[in-house]
Order: C-alpha cells, then sequence, then structure tokens
C-alpha cells in the first residue's frame, strides 16, 4: 500500500479489475456460473479478511471463525421464517448477534493463549453447531431453504444476481478499507504489538485484553456479514455453514494469501476457490493436488502468496 | 521515610524453598538513584519484577507516592509513572524503533480506541517518540527495523521506551548487560543525564557503573539486604567485601 505501483500494487490492481469484470464476462460468454462462483469467492473473502484482523494482525488463532458465518445466516433464516423479511431489520441484528457471540467467547478465551485459546474458540463453534442442528423448526441437521431474500424496498433487488455480486464486493473492498484503516490506526498499532510482546505491552500502560477483546468483537461482526450475505446467495441456511472445515478454510484463505497483510485472505480465497473448482473438474481426488500446494507455500513462502508478490520488489 | 517517592516495606517472595525476597525493605527519596547490587540468584530482578508488578509478593507492601500499589497489576503502574526496562531485551522487533517508542508514547497519551486515523502521522505520538530516541543517542536510527539493530542499540532503545512513557521512576533491570566499553561508557552518560530529573532504580553488573552512578546502593545476597548506604560506606563495609565485592577487583569510581 506504498501508493507506488509496485509489482504486488499492480497486482492487486488486477485483481480487482477482474473480480470487477466478472459479470461482464459471464454475460458476454452466457456462463452465469462464473456469477455464482465469484459470489461465493468474495463472500468468502470478507469472512477471511475478518479472520486475518484477528489472526494475522492480532495473533489471535481462532478456530472457531465460521461459527459466525452461522450466525448471521441463521440470523437471516429464522427472521425469514418468522415472516421478518426486510433487510433493514436482518441485517443488523444478525451483526449484532455476532457481535453478542464474539463478545462471550473473546472474553472468556483470550484469558488464555496459544493452544488453549484454538481449542476454545473451536468448542463454542461447535457447540452453536450442534444447537443449530437441534433447531428442527428451522430445519435442523439438514437445513432450511429461504424463500425470500432480504428486502430493501426499492432501493436495492438482492434477487438479482448481477447487483447481489457488486454488492457483495463493494462491501468487500469497504471491509478491506475498513481493516486497513483500523490496523493503522492507534488501536490497530495496539492490537499488532500485542501480537509481537504483549508483556512488554502491558510493561508500558496497555490494558492489552480490552483491545484484543474489541479486536475480536469487530471481526466476528464482520464475518457475521458475510454470513448474511451468504444465506442470501445460497437461499439456503444449514449447520454445514459452521462446520469446523469451514473455518479451516478461512484459515487456510489467510495462510494462503498472506496473514498480516490486509488484502492477502482476498488473494487467498480467490486462489483457494478456483483451484477447488478446476481441480475438482479434473479429478476427484483434487485435495491431493491441494494439499501438497498448501505445503509449499507455508514451507517457501512465509508470507502467502501477498509476501512472494512484496518480495519482488526488492528483485 | 515520609516522603519517599518509592517505598518497600518488608517485601517476601518465595519459590517453592528457595526464599527470593527476604522481608526487604527500602525506601527510595525523589532524585536519588538507587543502585541495587549483588551476585547472581540474589533476588535482584524478582524484587524489580514486584516492584513493577509483574509478580505478586507473599508478604509486604509497595507504597509509590504514598499510595499503596502493591495490588496494582503492571500497566496500571505504568500509568502512574513507574518504568521498567527488561533485562532480557524486550521489544517489538518486527516495528521500527520509532514505532517501538511511539507505542510507549501512545500508552500514555490517553485510550487507544482510536479507529481510524493514521497513527504513524500523528505528531503527538510520533514528536515525543523522537525526542526519547535522541536521548539516548538514537537518533538516526529511528526508521531501522528493530531486529536489523545492534545489541548496544536495543539496550538503548529499551531506555528510551521507559522513557516515552514520561515516567517519575525508571527501574532499570540491567541496562548495561552484554555492551562493550564504548556502549557502557555512553550508557553511563545517558544514566547520568536522566538522573537529574528521574528518580532511578538501578540493578547492575558492571560495578565501576554502580559506583560512578549511584546516590545510594543496596546489597542484596539470598534474597536479603545485607547492606545499604552511600558508595564509599558499601565500598568499606566488610560484610559487603566478604560477601561480594572480595572475589573481584577493588572498584575505583
Amino acid at each position: 500500500m506504498s501508493g507506488r505501483l509496485s509489482p504486488r500494487n499492480a497486482f492487486v490492481a488486477g485483481v480487482i479489475t477482474i473480480l470487477a469484470l466478472v459479470p461482464v464476462y459471464a454475460e458476454a460468454t452466457g456462463n452465469t456460473f462464473m456469477v455464482s462462483l465469484f459470489t461465493r469467492i468474495v463472500i468468502l473473502a470478507i469472512a477471511a479478511v475478518s479472520l486475518n484482523l484477528i489472526m494475522g494482525f492480532g495473533g489471535m488463532v481462532s478456530f472457531g471463525h465460521a461459527v459466525y458465518l452461522g450466525i448471521g445466516g441463521y440470523a437471516v433464516g429464522i427472521l425469514a421464517k418468522e415472516g421478518v423479511n426486510s433487510g433493514l431489520l436482518q441485517w443488523p441484528l444478525a451483526v449484532v448477534a455476532s457481535a453478542l457471540f464474539a463478545l462471550t467467547v473473546g472474553a472468556l478465551s483470550l484469558r488464555t493463549r496459544g493452544v488453549y485459546f484454538i481449542m476454545i474458540t473451536l468448542a463454542f463453534a461447535q457447540m452453536i453447531y450442534y444447537v443449530a442442528i437441534g433447531l428442527d423448526r428451522y430445519g435442523g441437521d439438514d437445513g432450511m431453504t429461504i424463500y425470500k431474500r432480504s428486502q430493501f424496498g426499492a432501493v436495492i433487488d438482492l434477487s438479482n444476481k448481477t447487483t447481489f455480486y457488486y454488492l457483495c464486493l463493494a462491501l468487500l473492498l469497504a471491509a478491506i478499507y475498513l481493516v486497513w484503516r483500523l490496523v493503522h490506526s492507534r488501536f490497530g498499532m495496539v492490537i499488532q504489538g500485542a501480537r509481537s510482546n504483549e508483556r512488554r505491552m502491558r510493561a508500558i500502560g496497555f490494558p492489552t485484553y480490552h483491545y484484543k477483546l474489541v479486536c475480536f468483537v469487530i471481526a466476528g461482526m464482520l464475518c457475521g456479514l458475510a454470513g448474511v450475505l451468504l444465506a442470501n446467495h445460497t437461499d439456503f441456511i444449514s449447520p454445514a455453514l459452521m462446520h469446523w472445515t469451514r473455518s479451516g478454510d478461512l484459515i487456510v484463505m489467510a495462510v494462503l494469501g498472506g496473514m498480516g497483510t490486509v488484502f492477502g485472505p482476498v488473494i487467498g480465497a480467490v486462489a483457494l476457490l478456483v483451484l477447488e473448482e478446476t481441480l475438482s473438474g479434473i479429478t476427484e481426488y483434487w485435495q491431493i493436488i491441494l494439499g501438497p500446494l498448501f505445503l509449499l507455500v507455508v514451507l517457501f513462502a512465509r508470507g502467502g502468496i501477498d509476501g512472494l508478490l512484496a518480495g519482488m520488489r526488492h528483485g | 521515610m515520609a516522603d519517599a517517592l518509592l517505598e518497600v516495606d518488608g517485601v517476601s517472595k518465595r519459590f517453592g524453598g528457595v526464599i527470593a525476597s527476604d522481608a526487604i525493605s527500602l525506601a527510595i527519596p525523589q532524585g536519588e538513584l538507587h543502585a541495587i547490587i549483588g551476585p547472581n540468584g540474589a533476588g535482584k530482578t524478582t524484587l524489580i519484577g514486584q516492584l513493577a508488578g509483574e509478580i505478586v509478593p507473599d508478604a509486604g507492601r509497595i507504597r509509590f507516592e504514598g499510595r499503596d500499589i502493591t495490588a496494582l497489576p503492571i500497566f496500571r503502574r505504568s500509568q502512574l509513572g513507574l518504568a521498567r526496562s527488561f533485562q532480557v531485551t524486550s521489544l517489538f522487533v518486527d516495528f521500527t524503533a520509532l514505532d517501538n517508542v511511539a507505542l510507549a508514547v501512545q500508552a500514555h497519551a490517553g485510550h487507544s480506541f482510536r479507529f481510524w486515523r493514521d497513527a504513524r502521522s500523528e505528531p503527538e505520538l510520533r514528536t515525543p517518540a523522537r525526542a526519547a530516541l535522541a536521548r539516548v543517542g538514537l537518533a538516526g536510527r529511528g526508521d531501522v527495523i528493530v531486529s536489523n539493530l545492534s545489541h548496544g542499540e536495543h539496550r538503548q532503545l529499551e531506555i528510551a521506551m521507559a522513557l516515552a512513557t514520561t515516567p517519575r521512576m525508571l527501574l532499570l533491570d540491567e541496562p548495561m548487560a552484554g555492551m562493550g566499553p564504548e556502549e557502557s561508557a555512553r550508557m553511563v552518560k545517558t544514566l547520568r543525564e536522566l538522573k537529574r530529573e528521574l528518580t532511578i532504580l538501578l540493578i547492575e553488573h558492571d560495578m565501576e557503573a554502580v559506583f560512578a552512578l549511584a546516590d545510594r546502593i543496596t546489597v542484596l545476597v539470598y534474597g536479603r539486604i545485607i547492606a545499604s548506604g552511600p558508595p564509599e560506606a558499601i565500598r568499606a563495609n566488610a560484610e559487603v567485601r566478604q560477601a561480594y565485592l572480595g572475589e573481584q577487583e577493588e572498584p575505583h569510581a
């Protein structure tokens, strides 16, 4: 983000341009599946960006981040089922629910660190997963179809696929901008300082726990919003939204793209989901190819794909 | 005793069978540079840990400006003006030197729930941070990532960070550890300047530096104070010479 046209900035600009042109390309070739695939990619990129805020910048490895996709999604689904279709009610309620859950989980888990933090976040996510399975009225294990997407009156029609895609993309860019401002602000300096050396942060006078907790809540809200979008995209909710493997996918996206950089998780989301899509078209054992690829990135490109690009600047 | 800035009263700490602090009492008046010396394992770092708030004493009271701080967490003590540096350098290694000090400034510039403005462009953080760097002789090194600085520079940066919290009192844990003679001399010069405006508690193995700087010296052996007084008295103290200084060359101040 130095402002100069480094290979990395050019790449970021290229990715954004490609994302912006997806519906145009789909229109021209008649490949409507493209828009659907990329809507999904953009939504999961928002979730990965939010995870990266706590994991990449704050050093808080949450292994239950997909739970907010579930909370956001179920908020929309449950309200729709009960006849509340207004997005102006659904969306804020979903985000507030995510915030409250993040506050509870964070308040407990942030007193621990390392493996214990990972296990507590996972445990809470699994708890909600099984609660969702038990919700017979809302589909239980099988999930439930949402018959009407969130309504915003005449302002915007979410059932138009192109409109919906551009809304998701705009929200992704807004999320990236938000995180970028956050990590460079005083608040962000505290979060990054706590990742780097929490003991010293406390010694110079920061009550790090409070800052980390607020950061955890912000990330949860952002991911809750991604859940709202995902439910509207698939017109369907099920406990699978927040299965622990989904949390793992989000971590993979952040690591693959590059933790600790604002745009990295977007590259990670695009790379992972496009690879998944292409490889699964070639062989049903696509994970055998994806696994070693991921291993190579972790071993040889610690900064992820974004790190490789940043490195090119120095030749 | 009444106008001591820092008052330690009967502080005791034991780790299993080891008595690290044995009913330690100290009163450090405003403006004094008080050195604590003693052989390895005498409990010097444990004492500083209790003063800074990282270790909770088993017994005893600690008062700062007359206020009982025994139960206050470390970040609250820092906010009151009690700053510590670490024996093992403890910095934010992936930040620049200036970022490190600016964070210390920020810690004492109100709350940090400010989410929007670029912290690196705030003069109210950067200017005092640059001043603190200049005071320890790191003026030109602000933009260097900390992991690329030398060991001596790390030690200087430690002091700059403590200074940036606008403390009333510094707790310095072996600021000269691992330094070459030239770096040590520069540190002595820095400390001598700081001494004019700050109360300092100094733990140090470099006897030459201690006797050159200290107003009073306390000798700690096995967690117990065996002597406390001005440098001349400590040098002349038979018990101290036997327990500690005896094996070393006569310190010359």
